[in-house]
């Protein structure tokens, strides 16, 4: 007990800052990420070449390309690769202005494909259903697409906000702040292994918030049964 | 009056291969009728329903509804005619994720209808197919039965003067089927609405149909008044269909 107390004495405001800039990095790169990726998912729906109702074979692939060059750099590398444009964008490569950049930019294709899938699943008797009585396209995607598929769309938040957590530890070890850098300065590079099982706990503790917070919407909101 | 002259319908396959759905489909439906499309699976019917709104275009002909021919609609003007005539469909098609209420209301929204009036209106309609206290319920919480007759009451929103029905009866049972055939019968006498229902059910075109016609591999083999074609089917495929129901 005394030893928590000492502990949280010397740690606890260390601690508190390191949460508060992960969640901070991973909410506002996850919510920057949903600004590019659902309208890519929504051109990826869109443009399907078979299924789509704006058919575009080039568009299409040239989307799916970009989307998959995205996904198949690792974040570890593309952090590094990119901090040029991200000191072109936010002026710093640093801190969690720094952090955010890349993390959006490997999020918006992860996103994307998420939004597309989740469309995907929506009933193509809908789209036509809601066709028959003059919808136009943009009508189609908010009304049919998007809130048809909000309960998968909510699914599929919680995916990608739980691996930005994951991500946002991996910006801190080059100097993004947040738990992981707390992790690796305090916890790795001075062997101080209740740093490190601090910011395990406090990182389990979020996706738990996140995963259950995010299933309960979903099914509260889900009216399929 | 719904005029189809000439109509072709082709498929092109990705590899280049043509498949031919609708060959010169020739037909005149009069104002106020209910008509029926009758065909075994595959004959083209759904095909052929679904160019009298365009959710399909023809490869060639006309379309003439109403003294106009709809496959020169622009976008714009297409999407105003489509409100004028509505579908309903073999699995209901209704939105999951809002209200029956709401599913009725979707038609007026689209054309950003006055919210209090659409809801009035979508009201009066829910009345109308026994369905006032359903409300607030979801699709999933109704039965086939009573998704079909919201299917009915979002189709009569707009006021259409024709309804296209997909197979509509298809999916319910038989006593289901008879209670909805007889909403679309009443419909379309005290509203003067025309009906074209497609089936490859003949006890259902014999139940509410005034005239038929048979297709088989996209063409008409036989038409006439309904009783005409029960009594004295001229073609194989109508003789089939019509031992089938005995």
């Amino acid at each position: 007990m005394e030893y928590l107390q000492t502990f949280f004495a010397q740690y606890g405001a260390l601690l508190a800052q390191g949460t508060w800039d992960t969640i901070v990095m991973s909410l506002v790169s996850t919510a920057l990420a949903y600004v590019i990726g659902i309208p890519l998912g929504v051109f990826l729906v869109l443009t399907d070449p078979k299924k789509g109702l704006l058919p575009h074979k080039a568009v299409n692939a040239v989307l799916g390309w970009i989307v998959n060059i995205g996904r198949s750099i690792p974040f570890i590398i593309l952090l590094v690769a990119i901090i040029p444009f991200t000191r072109l964008v936010v002026g710093t490569s640093l801190g969690v202005p720094g952090a955010v950049v890349p993390l959006v930019v490997a999020a918006a294709p992860f996103v994307g494909r998420m939004v597309e899938q989740s469309l995907a699943e929506v009933d193509a008797g809908l789209v036509e259903a809601a066709q028959s009585f003059g919808a136009s396209t943009w009508q189609i995607v908010v009304k049919v697409f998007l809130w048809e598929s909000l309960p998968s769309l909510i699914r599929g938040f919680s995916i990608v906000l739980i691996t930005l957590l994951g991500y946002s530890a991996m910006a801190g070890t080059v100097g993004a702040g947040g738990l992981g850098d707390i992790a690796i300065r305090y916890g790795y590079q001075r062997y101080m292994v209740d740093v490190m099982i601090a910011t395990i706990i406090i990182l389990i503790v979020l996706v738990q918030i996140v995963q259950s917070g995010c299933d309960l919407a979903a099914r509260k909101i889900d009216r399929k049964k | 009056m719904i005029q189809i002259e000439h109509l072709n319908k082709t498929y092109v396959s990705r590899q280049g291969e043509t498949h031919t759905a609708l060959t010169d489909i020739n037909l005149t439906i009069e104002d106020g009728s209910v008509f029926g499309i009758i065909g075994q699976s595959g004959a083209g019917k759904s095909t052929l329903v679904r160019c009298l709104n365009l959710l399909e275009r023809p490869t060639s002909g006309s379309i003439i509804i109403n003294g106009r021919d709809i496959t020169s609609l622009s976008e714009k003007e297409l999407r105003e005619f489509r409100s004028s005539v509505s579908m309903i469909f073999q699995n209901f098609s209704l939105l999951q994720q809002r209200t029956v209420l709401r599913n009725v209301m979707f038609p007026l929204e689209l054309r950003h209808a006055d919210k209090k009036e659409a809801e009035k209106r979508a009201r009066e309609l829910l009345e109308l197919v026994g369905l006032a206290d359903k409300c607030n319920k979801y699709p999933s919480q109704l039965s086939g039965g009573q998704q079909q007759r919201v299917a009915i009451a979002r189709a009569l929103v707009n006021n259409p003067s024709i309804m296209l029905c997909d197979e509509a009866t298809s999916a319910l049972d038989s006593m289901t089927t008879h209670s909805i055939l007889k909403l679309l019968k009443d419909i379309n006498e005290e509203m003067g609405v025309t009906i074209v229902l497609i089936t490859h059910s003949l006890a259902v075109a014999e139940l509410i149909c005034d005239n038929v016609v048979v297709i088989d591999e996209g063409k008409i083999v036989e038409e006439g008044k309904t009783e005409d074609i029960f009594a004295n089917p001229q073609s194989e495929v109508a003789r089939k269909l019509l031992e089938k129901r005995l």
